[in-house]
């Protein structure tokens, strides 16, 4: 058993649990922040992605003990109380989503994808960076269509040219 | 149209939850004394169970409980059925095996259920797992369709002898084999539509929970139809009669028709809870799933086309093995026969068909209806075989369709179903036109300078969705029938709550269903709630599948705002002084026409429940419920056209355009039309070039997990263009024909057109993987 | 997962300490690949000793031609290097295209090396460059170092703390994914230097990773593209699976080798 503590969506929270739980688990049993989801056993599908320490990492192929002492943000974390992250209005706006269920991991890996790319992206960038989350509803267009349109307001207006 | 009614692209009321990490799926839930299940499954394709030992496994930490099938029979619950009865051809009824949701004696692919532990934490029920000790007789597997008729190969199910479940037909035999001894041309060809995964991003879970002081039961489970769910564990399960059984389905993350179908673990869960005295909880990991989803397609078929000569079809026919796996799941029996054969005129004037379909047990997961079920495989054999047939008749295969296409409606085919509606020449002028297939030559001739193979290929499909009506599916063998139910519940203040029995797992029906009243009434979306899946709150319902909660669903909203509209005419023209038929209603007023007098839509509600002033004999309260029952399917019908470009070194086939031009009727919500084809697209894509259940030939799974089952990622698919015609259906009020289905049941024709005509080799099984092209490439070097 | 020990090590001194302790230990190096492989219960470490945050066994040093990468530096600061990319662009480019972006941001290049998966890519990138592994005890060429499937020179709690090379004139890294898990089934990584041309090939042999004898023959005599036309690739000790036959394997060797030539060049 280890005692975990971390910052969570900027609270300082604790906890303790098996050296075998996964941070996905820890957050989800421990801490009760469902939105992080498990889609896959291998790393794969990204459902579970997170930031921690300001970069997304997928909570599944991690040990809560692992994440001891570091600052995560899940999606629930993401808005600034009732604002919502330029990304979540832009999956909202674009129709990003459809079940849901990967909905977390995509826009937590987004954010991510967009604070690497400030010079603004184009859609072949996009549809490489998200080679580590898999959707099943969307066929990806809207999900393209969002990170760009997101991208777009984040970094004002630097989209790419397509090459 | 207002700007939140029909036809409109409202923007969905309930992404703010999924966007926000708030929506609340099945795994989520959390019930006081919650425990975990963790079952044990056959790492055997077939074997013989000679003994169990439960004891250590109870003596490891945390256990509650270690339950096997031997102590579920003597609880008489009940075995897993198939609801649709199919004869055949010798009249004989199907040979459906026993499927206990813990196997007894014998199990029958990897990954059968054997055990239940219950345990405090999920890791304790999988390491006390580990103790249970199972002695299994290992027996000989059947894995292939092909190989489970041959003589002297294992049996699976004593019923079944042969391992035969039907030998079923469907069509004119005899007027097909006159037309072929009349024929200028025929064209053959072996036709395999490879098994898939659906792969749900939510993998199943069940909590089950037994309130022993009520002696009643509550089931959270993944399911798209938590109605049908009810009714199958009271019914034939015996988990408990319906007004002890509450079923709900909260979010529910993407079904595709895997998450329709009641499996093991919901009834064990809910047994479990009773036995133990504990809710019991389940959640399916990755590679449980693809051991035990319910799998899709899987056909094999060979197929002939004969043409007069002067190209016109004259008679087509197939012959087919199924392989429906291991057990008969819930829909398993009519996803090959009446939702396959009866398409097989795709959109073509053909005088004379005949399809033979052999259904079969193997030792692999149980198979059944996957997004399209049926119509996919129906639409990849017409559409490959008269893709090939233009071909080897040197004409276009553009002109080849066009010159065979159905013209006028009701057009009645020779294997049931009489399309009520349709225009495909337009769809084909408009794929062809934003394909730009005109220029499709010098595209091809500049790619050929830069050392790559380009390929055009196109797809007709259609499909029957809204499967109905209920008297007719009935005298088909439908254990069901397949209506929809609806309330519509005005509220005191005026606010609207819809109750339905469809399931919303991705399609959008809480912004979709709620446009129906903002059209009807005026009011805005945001005084519209819709209510779906559970039981307890929607009294009936029959779930969401076969792309039927437009056509069906809706339809049913729309009889109940009928019913509701009438009644608040009446109390608004008792209001009014006026005329019932003089009240128009719009923008959340009710108007007497040509005057200024007015009643706001609010005040009209109140008045429906003080009651102090309603006209005399009128019950009080504004709410009003419908059965819908369609009249006939409904056809959504397009035309989609793909083209690559290969890679000769490597066998890798880039999608440069995809164009779907699709015929949906009338469309409620455009963005979210758009959305499910992009979704059905990607799938029918997925079909044709990545994905493939493979089984080793001891029955072993060797997709298991995404490591080897190829999901499609963003970068394996290209933004696509897509467009609509419209000619309404005629067989319910909206006019609508639904669109969950057609991207998956167009797509993979098309894509395999393209590759085959890229490579020159039309001899490509799906998926058409790298590899798969690469070796094509090789036979005809 | 079996229950297990967590330790978070400060030093390399404190994992060997850590390691000597324990039963049936594990280092854990970004666990990209061992926490799978515990969640499907494949292996069960008595202990994990996680060296990532040794502060120390982080971070690239080029020094002239000498390039010198801490065991723990992840993929994604192998990636976006600029020191690395201005001297060896090809190894940037190689860690740019392990995996997908969140197990770039986890996953080592000592762990990678440590694990010597058939389909990994440094293997092949140490054997090409002429990699020196530095180990707490000692310094193994990379020649020496890999023996086959997940298997190396690496004894028993030994830490891979670094890997150095020097920065060849020219070289590239060419992969064909696996379409589903996206480890290579074939990646090339060539480098030309003074010494002449070495190939090595990864994903594709059984028994893991190898220099291509042939390849660097003829590319030796010219260092261009058309060269590997006239190689024999043999299919014989290549892998052959559902998603790629032996023979595949082989052409895709050539195609791989062809294209890193000319990205090289």
């Amino acid at each position: 058993m280890s005692k975990i503590e971390m910052t969570v969506n900027g609270r300082k929270l604790s906890g303790e649990c098996e050296d075998r739980t996964l941070l996905v688990n820890f957050i989800r049993d421990n801490l009760g922040l469902t939105g992080t989801h498990v889609g896959c056993d291998t790393s794969q599908c990204g459902a579970c992605v997170i930031h921690m320490d300001g970069r997304a990492v997928k909570s599944c192929t991690l040990l809560a003990a692992q994440a001891n002492g570091s600052t995560l943000t899940t999606i629930e974390g993401l808005a600034d109380g009732t604002t919502l992250h330029a990304v979540q209005t832009a999956f909202h706006e674009n129709h990003g989503l459809q079940c849901g269920f990967c909905t977390p991991g995509m826009i937590m890996a987004s954010v991510d994808i967009i604070n690497r790319h400030p010079g603004g992206l184009d859609e072949v960038t996009v549809r490489a960076e998200l080679e580590g989350n898999i959707c099943r509803c969307t066929g990806y267009h809207n999900i393209v269509k969002a990170v760009l349109d997101a991208s777009k307001k984040m970094n004002k207006g630097k989209a790419k040219k397509a090459a | 149209m207002g700007i939140e009614g029909i036809g409109a692209s409202v923007l969905r009321k309930e992404d703010r939850r999924f966007i926000t990490g708030r929506g609340r799926y099945t795994d989520d839930m959390v019930v006081p004394g919650m425990k975990h299940a963790h079952f044990v499954r056959s790492p055997h394709a077939h074997a013989a169970i000679t003994k169990i030992d439960t004891k250590k496994a109870m003596a490891m930490p945390g256990v509650i409980g270690v339950l096997t099938g031997k102590e579920l029979k003597s609880d008489g619950i009940g075995n897993l059925i198939c609801g649709w009865m199919i004869h055949s051809k010798d009249g004989t009824p199907m040979k459906m095996g026993a499927w206990s949701p813990l196997a007894v004696d014998t199990v029958r692919y990897v990954g059968d259920a054997v055990v239940v532990v219950v345990a405090d934490t999920k890791q304790q029920a999988r390491d006390a797992a580990e103790a249970v000790e199972i002695t299994y007789k290992v027996k000989k597997a059947v894995v292939a369709s092909v190989d489970a008729l041959k003589p002297g190969v294992p049996q699976i199910h004593p019923e079944a002898a042969g391992n035969l479940i039907y030998d079923w037909e469907i069509g004119d035999a005899k007027a097909v084999e006159a037309a072929f001894a009349s024929a200028a041309h025929i064209t053959k060809m072996d036709i395999v539509n490879n098994r898939l995964v659906p792969n749900a991003m939510e993998p199943r879970a069940a909590l089950g929970v037994y309130d022993a002081a009520e002696d009643h039961y509550t089931c959270w489970t993944t399911s798209q139809n938590p109605h049908l769910a009810r009714l199958v564990m009271s019914a034939f399960y015996n988990v408990a009669p319906e007004n002890k059984l509450r079923v709900i389905a909260p979010d529910v993350g993407g079904g595709f028709g895997s998450k329709i179908y009641i499996y093991p673990e919901e009834i064990v869960c809910l047994w479990a809870s009773k036995k133990t005295g504990v809710p019991v909880k389940w959640n399916s990991d990755r590679t449980e799933a693809f051991l035990t989803d319910a799998h899709g397609r899987d056909h094999v078929t060979h197929a002939e086309m004969a043409f007069d000569k002067d190209n016109n079809i004259i008679a087509f026919k197939t012959d087919t093995i199924a392989n429906l796996g291991a057990y008969m799941s819930l829909f398993s029996s009519v996803t090959p026969t009446y939702l396959h054969a009866t398409l097989l005129s795709g959109q073509y004037n053909i005088p004379a068909i005949h399809c033979n379909m052999r259904a079969v047990y193997t030792n692999t997961a149980p198979v059944d209806a996957y997004r399209g079920a049926g119509r996919p495989e129906a639409t990849y054999s017409v559409e490959r075989m008269i893709e090939t047939a233009a071909r080897e008749l040197g004409v276009s295969p553009a002109e080849l369709r066009r010159q065979n296409f159905i013209r006028t409606f009701p057009h009645q085919t020779p294997v049931i179903f009489c399309y009520d509606a349709g225009d495909f020449e337009a769809s084909l002028d408009m794929a062809m036109k934003a394909a730009d297939y005109a220029g499709f030559p010098k595209r091809k001739a500049k790619a050929a300078k830069e050392g790559k193979l380009r390929g055009i290929g196109m797809s007709c499909y259609i499909e029957g969705c809204g499967i109905a009506p209920s008297a007719a599916v009935g005298s088909l063998g439908a254990g069901v029938g397949l209506w929809e139910s609806a309330e519509v519940r005005v509220n005191a203040v005026g606010t609207v709550e819809i109750l339905t029995g469809s399931h919303s797992h991705g399609q959008g029906h809480e912004t979709t269903f709620a446009q129906l009243v903002s059209e009807r009434f005026g009011l805005p979306g945001a005084n519209v709630t819709v209510v779906h899946g559970d039981t307890d709150k929607v009294q009936m319902g029959m779930g969401t599948y076969g792309s039927r909660s437009g056509a069906v669903g809706m339809s049913a909203v729309v009889k109940a705002l009928d019913k509701v509209e009438a009644k608040a005419k009446k109390i608004a023209a008792h209001l009014l002084e006026a005329d019932e038929g003089d009240i128009v209603i719009e923008n959340g007023e009710l108007k007497v026409a040509g005057t200024d007098k007015k009643v706001p839509w609010f005040q009209m509600a109140l008045s429906a429940y003080t009651a102090h002033n309603l006209p005399a004999g009128m019950e009080p309260g504004l709410k009003e419920g419908a059965f819908y029952d369609p009249s006939n399917f409904t056809f959504p019908a397009g035309c989609y056209i793909c083209e690559v470009e290969v890679d000769p070194d490597t066998g890798v086939t880039e999608i440069i355009q995809f164009v779907a031009s699709d015929d949906f009727g009338n469309v409620i919500n455009p963005m979210i039309v758009e959305g499910q084809v992009h979704g059905g697209i990607a799938q029918g894509v997925g079909q044709a070039m990545l994905e493939g259940a493979h089984y080793d030939e001891s029955g072993q799974l060797q997709t298991a997990s995404f490591m080897d089952y190829t999901m499609p990622r963003a970068q394996d698919l290209p933004s696509y263009k897509i467009s609509t015609t419209v000619t309404p259906s005629p067989s319910n009020p909206l006019g609508i024909k639904g669109c969950g289905e057609a991207g998956a049941i167009g797509s993979p024709p098309a894509v395999i057109n393209a590759i085959t005509d890229a490579i020159g080799n039309n001899n490509l099984t799906m998926p058409a993987t790298p590899l798969a092209v690469w070796n094509a490439l090789q036979a005809v070097k | 997962m079996y229950e297990t020990n967590y330790h978070r090590a400060s030093s390399v001194s404190d994992a060997v300490k850590l390691l000597k302790k324990s039963e049936d230990p594990k280092i854990l190096a970004g666990g990209m690949t061992l926490i799978p492989t515990m969640k499907q219960r494949l292996a069960s470490p008595s202990d994990l000793v996680d060296i990532t945050r040794i502060a120390d066994l982080s971070g690239i040093k080029v020094s002239g031609k000498t390039v010198t990468i801490g065991a723990a530096t992840t993929h994604f600061d192998v990636a976006t290097s600029e020191k690395l990319a201005k001297v060896c662009p090809a190894l940037c480019s190689l860690a740019s295209h392990i995996g997908d972006p969140h197990v770039r941001y986890r996953g080592t290049i000592g762990g990678s090396i440590s694990n010597n998966d058939p389909a990994a890519d440094y293997p092949s990138a140490m054997l090409a460059l002429g990699a020196t592994i530095i180990t707490d005890k000692r310094t193994i060429p990379a020649d020496k170092f890999f023996k086959g499937l997940f298997e190396t020179a690496l004894k028993e709690g030994e830490i891979v703390t670094a890997i150095e090379f020097t920065a060849p004139a020219k070289a590239a890294y060419s992969k064909f994914p696996n379409p589903a898990s996206r480890y290579a089934m074939a990646g090339v990584f060539v480098v030309k230097d003074k010494d002449g041309v070495r190939v090595a090939v990864t994903g594709a042999g059984e028994s893991g990773v190898f220099r291509h004898k042939g390849l660097e023959a003829a590319l030796d005599k010219k260092f261009e593209a058309a060269s590997v036309d006239a190689v024999k690739v043999d299919a014989k000790g290549l892998m052959s699976d559902m998603h790629a036959t032996a023979d595949y394997r082989a052409a895709l060797i050539k195609v791989m080798a062809k294209r890193a030539v000319a990205a090289a060049a």
